[in-house]
């Protein structure tokens, strides 16, 4: 069975294959809608806040997510297999500071 | 014949968040071959032409990265030398008794300004390629994935890159073979203790001890496309190549293994002699530097690290 994702934020909307992560079905639509890292749950880039639904998790980074940020429905969405429809948004991760030489590209 | 008493980068360990999807990684699709695991459940591999029983150690742990890179030293003097030296440039020191690693020997632990920790060790058991020394064959049969003769380098990024570039220059008698510079400012910088391109890599970054990559080493372009065949094969998550670096001349392409850890395959890069003068890249000239064809770049190349 497939599941919708919601995004909060823009109020877009994409399916998610069954079984598969929300990052990889994302992926495979060529969409765009959270960043995209190493899609094995290490380096923290595809933060998300879920704010409806349920869904299992990979196991992730504890650099990235506590156990805290578990409770409160934070996650990666490329270690996110959604279970019902889900509503989440990207999280800004204070945590994944820009290198100082991609800094200096925008500057 | 290496061109300092350091020899090579002879070991990484890496955390992994899942052994098994890790395994079937690094020995079937990377194509190293698995040498032993011990009782604290690490799993040890090497390059089919590598001579030391292993050059790469996973060990299951709840976030990815590196523990540390060890390198290998000619003997136990330099050792206790180096040891010395470690202590005086101010690092934190530690003698890890043999087998601790299985089948290594005494191994010299250090932090470093940029908040890596490495090893030297100056012995470890034999395995061999096992092609022998009497007549042998070029190469071994039955290899599996992308089949990388060894071990070859690490990036890093950490803080205090003036530090770390001074420790691995004054005290392990590297050589910069390349520089990033913003300015007067170093960015980048690339160090070798034998006549490779570089043994070790390290980025300004704001957090200490991050993990860019490991890389291991292919013969060949046509050996780095069938890599990027077997990445789409098999779904291996893909971050950027096939392409060429403008930095060192590597052919490359880089992936990342199950837990987010990033590799890279590559072959190609030059001779270096301690007589050459160090090329210096600026970075208003970043995009070519780093890949030489699109000439652009990428955010993810430089800002995930584990």
């Amino acid at each position: 069975m497939r599941f919708e994702v919601l995004m909060a934020d823009t109020a877009e909307r994409f399916l998610c294959e069954p079984h598969q992560s929300v990052l990889d079905s994302m992926e495979r639509l060529n969409r765009q809608d959270i960043p995209v890292g190493c899609r094995g749950g290490g380096c923290g880039v595809c933060k998300v806040q879920i704010t409806h639904g349920e869904y299992l998790r990979r196991r992730m980074s504890r650099a990235h997510i506590s156990a805290a940020d578990e409770v409160a429905g934070i996650g990666l969405a490329c270690c996110v297999i959604p279970l019902t429809n889900l509503t989440l948004s990207v999280v800004v991760g204070p945590n994944v500071p820009p290198p100082q030489l991609g800094a200096r590209e925008h500057s | 014949m290496a061109l300092s008493a350091v020899l090579r980068p002879g070991h990484v360990c890496l955390r992994v968040l899942d052994l098994d999807a890790a395994i079937v990684h690094y020995r079937d699709r990377l194509g190293l071959q698995e040498t032993d695991r011990d009782e604290q459940g690490r799993v040890y591999f090497k390059g089919w032409d590598e001579q030391d029983w292993f050059s790469v150690v996973l060990r299951e742990a709840d976030s990815p990265g590196m523990d540390y890179l060890g390198f290998r030293v000619l003997n136990e003097d330099h050792l206790a030398r180096y040891e010395e030296a470690l202590r005086a440039f101010g690092c934190q020191v530690e003698r890890i008794p043999a087998g601790e690693l299985r089948h290594c020997g005494e191994r010299v632990r250090f932090d470093s300004p940029t908040g890596h920790w490495f090893e030297l060790y100056a012995s470890k058991d034999c395995k061999g390629n096992g092609l022998g020394r009497l007549n042998p064959n070029p190469w071994p049969e039955g290899l599996k994935g992308m089949q990388p003769s060894r071990f070859d380098h690490c990036l890093i990024y950490g803080d205090d890159l003036d530090g770390t570039v001074r420790l691995f220059r004054e005290v392990l008698a590297f050589d910069l073979t390349e520089q990033i510079m913003e300015g007067d400012l170093m960015v980048g910088a690339f160090l070798t203790c034998s006549n490779k391109a570089h043994d070790i890599a390290i980025i300004r970054h704001p957090e200490k001890g991050r993990f860019h990559h490991a890389s291991f080493l292919l013969g060949t372009w046509e050996e780095v496309l069938r890599a990027a065949d077997l990445i789409s094969m098999h779904d291996i998550s893909l971050d950027i190549g096939p392409t060429r670096h403008g930095i060192t001349r590597g052919r490359t392409i880089y992936f990342f293994d199950p837990s987010g850890n990033r590799n890279e395959v590559f072959c190609g890069d030059y001779t270096w002699y301690p007589d050459h003068q160090p090329i210096t890249w600026t970075t208003d000239q970043l995009g070519r530097a780093i890949f030489f064809h699109d000439r652009k770049l990428n955010e993810n190349f430089l800002s995930v690290v584990t």
